[in-house]
């Protein structure tokens, strides 16, 4: 392939009057809930305190670089969206591996720790579904404890290997779901009769898919806050996260079950019956995410996971929901496609 | 190096390895100087310090910092010494030449508006540990009542890059930046426990899971 012809192939060429009319409407509905939350900061400035309206502008700015960076990333193909993960994945990784101790024996370890994250997404753009779903647990349980053997270090060992296969297990392997729903319907064995519904285009279902669950689980995570803070009385996990109450979880719950039904038929080839069950899952699983992040946190004693998000925090808080949410909604997926 | 290729160089091979591979925690940043003469100083415990320093400043500052050096250790290979002082605009020291000789360079240096960066601990200590400090930067701030020492404190390059290790292992660094230390007209021994009271200040802000001693 000329070097033209291939620089072509790797930007699938996109426009817009070629996305599915469903995928053009949410993306519409959420540009649109930016700018009113961006309108929404400056029209209160006057009533705001000067930190907190900067703190404002700085997360909605954050909003703002995440949602057209994701976006983006997912709209221009296959190979820019696993690049994007691929590089998530690495600073969510590094972030992890910065907040734990870690003993200096354990760097070549961590080292090859990082190399994984290379060789999963390879398996995963050459559609290799069976070690997509192996490599990472055999890597962690076989290898990682191998080579921290190798080192010599016995003090402290379990500590170590402990903490590096779930740092791995959370970070590359999650976000290694995300990224192969864009492969799942060309995998899928044609079942898409079985639902109803229209299908989103066969170039779309995947990024429909991905759009659809990072949506659900990011408008939990909102819903959650917003219920809590107007209704929450009673704590669920007192001891772990006091902000967290059963009215908010509740809500959430229902209004990601809603918005999952009224999602689905646009962005998924699931009717809104089966999307209530969907956002379901990702409401229940998203909770889990937050509060077990909250659970690490505190044994750390930190207050947030880093600072590389400004206004945000660091990685792992914003996307502490979408590690568990996004295993377990792939899976779903798979079984309802196949 | 003329300042442009240094510039260019720079932004591509040595920010995106700090930006991106290691990851800077700031606080502080505002703090650092824009324009000379000024002084840097900050803890030592790799070699990743210099470049971690030289990314965080303004492109006016960047123009005249100055990183002081071993010329005895950053001669030993060609590379290595276009790095230093190619790459970096370093000034070399010799170690051998005595304290006055070195003052004198410095001074010098501070005469042209340019911005030393030293570590006074003299050498890069184990990971994380901190080291006493010498008292060097106390006689140059004395001599020169108005200059300002920029105190900046750095955590987690000897977990990246440590001393005798040359793989790179990502780790989030932190930095704080300190106000900048005037000389108060006492000695030079409080000059400098003035800095190592910054220093140890920092290291107690830290979380404690990663702190030195933790980590065996």
């Amino acid at each position: 392939m000329s070097a033209p012809e291939s620089m072509a192939s790797f930007f699938q060429a996109l426009t817009l009057p070629a996305l599915p009319s469903g995928l053009r409407w949410v993306l519409a509905a959420v540009l649109g809930a930016l700018s009113l939350g961006s309108g929404m900061v400056r029209l209160f400035q006057p009533r705001l305190s000067e930190s907190s309206y900067e703190e404002l502008i700085a997360r909605m700015r954050s909003w703002w670089v995440m949602a057209l960076l994701f976006g983006g990333a997912l709209l221009a193909g296959p190979k820019w969206n696993m690049t994007l993960m691929a590089l998530v994945s690495f600073l969510a990784l590094k972030e992890f591996l910065s907040i734990v101790p870690t003993r200096r024996s354990d760097r070549r370890t961590l080292f090859w720790a990082y190399l994984s994250i290379p060789i999963q997404w390879l398996l995963i753009i050459n559609h290799h579904y069976t070690w997509f779903v192996a490599f990472i647990p055999l890597y962690a349980t076989l290898f990682i404890p191998f080579r921290l053997v190798i080192s010599g270090e016995t003090e402290g060992f379990l500590q170590s290997t402990g903490t590096i296969t779930w740092g791995l297990l959370k970070t590359v392997y999650a976000l290694g779901h995300v990224s192969y729903l864009i492969l799942l319907p060309a995998q899928s064995s044609g079942a898409l009769e079985h639902v109803i519904v229209p299908v989103t285009g066969p170039g779309f279902v995947g990024v429909g898919l991905i759009f659809y669950l990072v949506l659900c689980t990011q408008a939990n995570d909102v819903f959650q806050y917003l219920w809590g803070k107007s209704f929450g009385k009673r704590q669920i996990v007192a001891r772990v996260s006091p902000g967290k109450t059963w009215a908010g979880f509740l809500g959430g719950l229902v209004s990601t079950a809603l918005l999952g039904a009224a999602l689905a038929p646009l962005l998924t080839p699931f009717s809104s019956w089966l999307g209530t069950g969907l956002g379901l899952l990702i409401a229940a699983s998203g909770f889990v995410g937050d509060v077990v992040m909250s659970a690490v946190k505190r044994d750390l004693k930190i207050k947030d996971s880093g600072s590389m998000i400004p206004g945000h925090g660091g990685i792992l808080d914003r996307i502490d929901s979408l590690l568990v949410s996004a295993p377990l909604f792939f899976h779903a997926v798979r079984i309802l496609l196949v | 190096m003329p300042y442009l290729i240094r510039r260019i160089l720079f932004a591509l091979l040595v920010r995106p390895v700090v930006l991106l591979i290691i990851g800077l925690n700031l606080r502080g940043r505002r703090e650092l100087p824009q324009s000379g003469p000024a002084v840097i100083v900050a803890n030592h415990n790799s070699h990743l310090d210099t470049l971690v320093l030289l990314s965080l400043l303004g492109p006016k500052a960047f123009r005249v910092a100055r990183p002081v050096a071993a010329s005895d250790y950053f001669t030993q290979t060609r590379w290595l010494n276009w790095m230093c002082f190619g790459l970096l605009n370093a000034i070399g020291i010799d170690r051998t030449s005595g304290a006055a000789a070195t003052m004198a360079q410095l001074q010098n240096a501070l005469e042209r508006g340019e911005i030393l960066i030293l570590y006074p601990e003299g050498t890069r200590g184990e990971p994380e540990a901190l080291q006493e400090l010498k008292g060097g930067v106390a006689h140059l701030a004395r001599s020169r009542p108005g200059l300002p020492i920029f105190p900046v404190f750095m955590h987690g390059l000897g977990k990246a890059l440590p001393k005798g290790d040359r793989v790179l292992v990502p780790f989030i660094c932190d930095v704080f930046c300190g106000k900048a230390l005037h000389w108060n007209g006492k000695s030079c021994r409080d000059f400098t426990r003035q800095l190592s009271a910054f220093f140890e200040a920092s290291r107690a802000a830290l979380p404690p899971g990663c702190r030195p001693e933790e980590a065996a």
